[in-house]
């Protein structure tokens, strides 16, 4: 146990460490988040008070979350496959979902900075207040949102061990994800037949949680969604990741990039 | 004459070389997923931000995805030289230059034109949008010149990929800057004067705003003077690009960096 949580730990320093050397992965912490947290607060300040701002505030603040979740998550195997050390990672004794656990985690935490990032950015730029309704709860809606981004993102990864241009289907994933989950339009505005897809994603939970905790209400559900969420999310990541594990070695398709 | 050998050849080989890694399985998610939900991702939040309708949207986002293979395409076409190692093998070449990348301009031209027909078709198909047949044509005009002008501003990017390695953040921070800026999304007279200042001399802008004129039923006489602002503003980035590349060619030479991926 405490040799998977030291691998978890050495996998999220690291990538971490390997994010903040790409200057990719920086703007797309940095000024993604920003341009569209913008966009939506010129878009909402015309008709809504500074509660609506505050409820687009954060949910573009999870639009920065969910963007490094998912970037982390389709790049990692790609950078490994590209850099040939994928095989070497499947081959060594630690379980592979140990390692990507760590990893993936890495790009959610980073994500972490486009919440502060874009609430700092609609305080100062556009006026936008940010008073705690339930700052304990606050405190606990975080990492649990973190953590279920960061397990889905393991879901997501796992198929890029066998499909190796999965990470066109990714990146094609942030728009979906960001409707779905009723970032900045509620989610009452969809068809209905999206609503189940909404509520089997960690961002819908994630960004529920947040809002209940800064803008009153009760996030104790929310918070528990998220970790029930993370607990299938890792279950699911499991299964994939050992039989697409397999699977790629039987073809030999490791290596492919 | 060999200008012209360079420019249809060359053209059609890095067009065909940039679809030998981008097969179906990619291009499809890449090129058509992304428009598809960015077009309904922005409609809905104006739905319920009650700011402007469907129309607004879907023209302002199927006029900006061409913006995706002009600058991403433009920044693909340099930065794949760069992976693949031929970078040097082109420059070192007596090729006329702009030719050389005039050839590879028109195909991503045409993608462009392409994946905003296909912005249209998803406002129609799901979205509460219509288009009268007749305006199609004048329709067609706007789309492609703004294509063209955000393919000669992608060659801004692109130049810089001829002496900097990390070409796709100038290309994501182009992509955006122009989402925000251009009035896709949000109306030009909601955005501060310094931003509707820099608006006047960016790509899409001007396009967007015919495009809008003529999706509404105004014809192409009534959006001229836009749509030969747009050409107008392609014109001199395309100039710009073009000196910029001989600049950044100097001196990747001088420095001997096209070979660093």
């Amino acid at each position: 146990m405490l040799h998977t949580l030291r691998m978890i730990r050495i996998g999220w320093i690291l990538q971490l460490k390997t994010m903040a050397r790409s200057g990719f992965d920086v703007m797309q912490a940095v000024v993604t988040p920003i341009v569209y947290a913008s966009i939506a607060f010129f878009l909402y300040r015309r008709g809504g008070g500074a509660e609506t701002l505050l409820w687009v505030s954060l949910g573009a603040a999870f639009m920065g979350l969910w963007a490094s979740t998912l970037w982390g998550a389709g790049n990692t195997i790609q950078r490994q496959r590209s850099q040939q050390t994928l095989e070497f990672t499947i081959a060594s004794p630690t379980p592979f979902l140990v390692s990507l656990i760590g990893t993936s985690l890495a790009s959610s935490t980073v994500g972490l900075y486009s919440l502060v990032a874009t609430l700092a950015w609609g305080r100062l730029l556009f006026g936008v207040p940010l008073e705690l309704a339930h700052p304990f709860l606050f405190a606990l809606s975080l990492p649990a949102a973190v953590l279920s981004l960061g397990l889905l993102g393991i879901v997501m990864a796992a198929m890029l061990i066998l499909y190796r241009y999965a990470y066109a289907l990714a990146n094609m994933l942030e728009y979906p994800i960001w409707l779905a989950a009723g970032l900045l339009a509620p989610i009452a505005l969809l068809p209905d037949w999206v609503h189940p897809i909404s509520y089997a994603l960690a961002p819908t939970w994630g960004a529920r949680a947040v809002r209940e905790s800064v803008l009153g209400g009760s996030p104790l559900f929310a918070i528990g969604m998220c970790l029930a969420l993370a607990a299938v999310y890792l279950v699911i990541g499991y299964f994939f990741v050992r039989n697409f594990e397999q699977l790629a070695r039987k073809r030999a398709t490791l290596a492919l990039s | 004459m060999n200008g012209a050998r360079v420019f249809v050849v060359g053209g059609v080989l890095s067009y065909r070389a940039l679809f030998g890694w981008m097969q179906p399985v990619v291009y499809v998610p890449t090129m058509l997923g992304g428009p598809l939900f960015q077009i309904l991702f922005f409609a809905y939040i104006g739905r319920a931000s009650g700011v402007e309708s469907d129309a607004f949207f879907v023209v302002g986002n199927a006029i900006q995805v061409t913006a995706m293979a002009g600058v991403f395409g433009v920044a693909m076409t340099v930065g794949g030289e760069r992976w693949t190692q031929t970078l040097s093998l082109v420059l070192v070449s007596p090729a006329n230059r702009f030719a050389l990348f005039l050839g590879r301009a028109l195909p991503l031209i045409v993608n462009g034109a392409i994946l905003s027909a296909f912005g249209f078709v998803v406002g129609i198909a799901f979205l509460d949008f219509e288009l009268a047949p007749s305006v199609l044509p004048a329709l067609a005009a706007c789309v492609l010149v703004t294509t063209a002008s955000c393919t000669a501003f992608g060659f801004i990017i692109g130049s810089i990929g001829l002496y900097a390695r990390e070409i796709f953040v100038a290309a994501n921070l182009a992509y955006i800057g122009l989402l925000l800026f251009c009035g896709v999304n949000v109306p030009l007279d909601e955005l501060p004067a310094w931003m509707r200042a820099i608006s006047e001399v960016l790509p899409l802008t001007h396009g967007v705003q015919a495009a809008r004129l003529v999706a509404d039923g105004g014809t192409l006489g009534s959006v001229d003077g836009l749509i030969v602002h747009e050409a107008a503003i392609g014109v001199g980035y395309a100039l710009a690009a073009y000196f910029l590349f001989r600049a950044f060619e100097a001196a990747g030479r001088r420095n001997a960096t096209f070979d660093n991926y």
